[in-house]
């Protein structure tokens, strides 16, 4: 595990009041990410954490500048090396993309052509971004398959993607946004369609590529354990907006957030017994009122109290300092005693 | 003990070693050879595929294969009116109201009717494609220029609209094939801008911008490859259309006129006059458009199941 503490002056990426919005005609605008900000700094690895539907895609979306320009309204500022992305004209962003930024998907299976070779797809981003010849790009390729550990390349270069397995498929994803050494990695929950062993070793790979070559990674996941095993610093989303900022070990020895604390306690864990009871959170995302009513988690939070409405409290439920490091959306925290007993967590979150 | 974990090592690497080995040799198994794989499996594609190629050997060697000169004019001293005589020796299928073998006139009828219907199915599809990739590739008012235009030659009866555009072009074979043709345009302009469409929105296509691609890369190296399927099928299957409406426009009298020259839908029209006398010259010509129609369909409904993911075993 990498120290927290050497982080250089300059972000590789600044978020500041993210705001997306898709705009129907005739319906109420829906907001998917509202008032988001976060930086990333080189070599520092980020997660972005919250169930589905809470925006944490569509900002991963708007911070590549992937999304569609009709129906959907993009604000706040996203800088990237110093540079704004929002509203930035689409060759500006293409040159960027693959060649300084990168983003891997969820589905490999889905996000690779398949009527098209793994090397043609490989090299295409290579031929796209530098000056190589056809014959250079394929050894590169080659060259970076192999890195990726894809067993036998020039063998596979040639290959189809539904003739490689899962775990292959992301590996050559990996590989191609990998191609140009980008300064900031964006992987969207990479290993959801993997199972559990291929899972691992992805991540594994993705820690050893982040620490090889000082790449930020910002990882979307559901999956606390891949935050745990990966993330320096986690923000948890909900409803379209950070509502807990911590370090990893903060997180997980003393959520703050009773959403966090209830995230916590519905992930099995192996030493909690035989028979031992997963605590869910109720309700579904979709019990949610806006945060201009109050706290978007009100409804399903066993912590709630009147004034989580802004009616009863008469101003909004903001982010706010949290002790060193930490920032908090939530009138009612989970409260730890003094002593530091990581264990009594998940008991206060219940 | 480790003597023992060692060998049992070995013996682990080596199953592993075998099963990593894939039986294939080098190279990748495009989707292209696969769904070819399993058209040939398929007892379906086999029929169609022997119908449309026994048809297409006929309509190429109709020189060495018809028995006579389809022009040729015989045993007419047997030919009174409310008589035409049946098959004798030499004329298997018999003799048409002017004493011309009937199996010689299908033979070199079959070159029309195939000629007219595969030039202009490729004229339509051509045309067609050219126009779907222009809405389905650049989008916005392009895509709805186009397809507005579409709409308008789509909202026209097919037959009417062949009818008025060889009327309008005068009565030959090129103008039949022209009207056969603009009426395939707007299938084969929607159904590429439709799967275009869908296919822009896919993974993958979102993969490679997210790589940076350029957007005249993804859509000729991308989305156009994944898009042709439907097309390709439809395709098939247009070709036994523009058969059958080749010969219904030379049926109206709207084809070929050198009324000499063997087609299947002309013959079917002089038949008529004499339906109750000897009704083979109707059944024959008849019985050809359906085959043939038959196998380009059997044909195109395999592909379709070949090239389509969701019926792969």
């Amino acid at each position: 595990m990498q120290p927290l503490s050497a982080m250089p002056a300059e972000p590789v990426l600044e978020v500041e009041e993210l705001a997306v919005r898709f705009t129907r005609r005739g319906e109420q605008p829906t907001r998917a990410v509202d008032g988001v900000s976060f930086t990333v700094a080189p070599g520092e690895t980020v997660g972005l954490v919250g169930e589905s539907g809470c925006g944490k895609s569509v900002t991963s979306l708007a911070v590549m500048g992937l999304l569609p320009r009709r129906g959907v309204e993009v604000s706040g500022s996203v800088r990237f090396q110093g540079q704004e992305l929002v509203g930035a004209p689409d060759a500006t962003l293409r040159r960027l993309r693959g060649a300084d930024m990168a983003m891997v998907f969820q589905d490999p299976l889905s996000s690779l052509n398949p009527t098209v070779p793994i090397g043609t797809q490989v090299t295409e981003v290579l031929l796209e971004h530098r000056d190589l010849s056809r014959k250079e790009a394929t050894d590169e390729a080659t060259g970076l398959l192999d890195k990726v550990g894809i067993p036998d390349p020039r063998r596979r270069l040639k290959e189809y993607p539904h003739q490689l397995s899962g775990g292959m498929r992301q590996r050559a994803l990996i590989a191609m946004a990998l191609a140009c050494s980008p300064r900031l990695l964006i992987a969207d929950e990479p290993t959801t369609a993997l199972d559990v062993t291929i899972q691992a070793q992805i991540l594994e790979l993705l820690r050893e590529l982040v620490v090889d070559t000082g790449t930020a990674l910002v990882m979307i996941t559901h999956d606390l354990g891949v935050v745990a095993g990966l993330c320096d610093r986690v923000h948890v989303m909900y409803a379209g907006k950070i509502i807990e900022t911590a370090d990893r070990h903060d997180l997980f020895a003393r959520p703050r957030q009773p959403y966090t604390g209830g995230l916590l306690a519905s992930v099995p864990r192996l030493d909690g017994g035989r028979g031992a009871p997963l605590t869910p959170i109720r309700g579904s995302a979709r019990d949610t009122i806006p945060w201009a009513e109050g706290c978007a988690f009100a409804p399903r939070c066993d912590n709630a109290q009147d004034d989580c409405l802004t009616e009863v409290a008469g101003s909004t439920v903001s982010l706010e300092p949290d002790g060193p490091g930490r920032e908090l959306r939530c009138r009612h925290p989970i409260q730890y005693p003094p002593s530091p007993a990581g264990a009594t967590a998940l008991g206060a979150a219940r | 003990m480790t003597a023992m974990g060692d060998v049992r090592r070995r013996r682990i690497d080596e199953l592993a070693a075998r099963a990593g080995a894939v039986p294939e040799g080098e190279g990748g198994v495009s989707l292209t050879r696969s769904a070819f794989r399993r058209l040939r499996r398929n007892p379906v594609a086999i029929i169609g595929a022997v119908i449309v190629v026994v048809f297409l050997v006929v309509a190429a060697f109709a020189p060495l294969l018809a028995p006579r000169d389809p022009l040729a004019q015989s045993l007419l001293s047997q030919i009174r009116p409310g008589f035409i005589p049946g098959a004798q020796e030499g004329f298997p299928l018999g003799v048409d109201n002017l004493g011309r073998d009937l199996l010689s006139r299908l033979i070199w009828g079959s070159r029309q009717s195939l000629m007219i219907g595969v030039i202009s199915t490729v004229l339509g599809v051509a045309v067609g494609m050219a126009l779907g990739v222009l809405a389905g590739g650049l989008g916005g008012w392009v895509d709805t220029v186009v397809m507005r235009f579409v709409d308008i030659v789509l909202s026209i009866p097919s037959l009417l609209m062949a009818i008025s555009i060889s009327v309008l072009l005068g009565q030959n074979q090129y103008a039949l094939m022209i009207a056969i043709a603009v009426t395939q345009v707007p299938i084969f302009a929607r159904l590429l801008r439709g799967s275009m469409l869908a296919q822009r929105n896919s993974d993958y296509a979102l993969a490679a911008t997210a790589l940076g691609v350029k957007k005249g890369r993804i859509v000729f190296g991308h989305v156009l490859p994944n898009s042709l399927s439907p097309v390709i099928v439809q395709g098939t299957l247009s070709l036994a259309t523009a058969i059958i409406e080749a010969a219904a426009l030379s049926f109206l009298g709207l084809g070929d006129p050198d009324l000499a020259r063997p087609e299947w839908g002309a013959m079917l029209a002089n038949a008529q006059a004499f339906l109750s006398v000897r009704p083979e010259l109707a059944v024959y010509p008849a019985l050809c458009i359906i085959v043939v129609a038959l196998g380009f369909t059997l044909l195109g409904e395999s592909l379709r199941e070949a090239l389509d993911p969701k019926f792969r075993r």
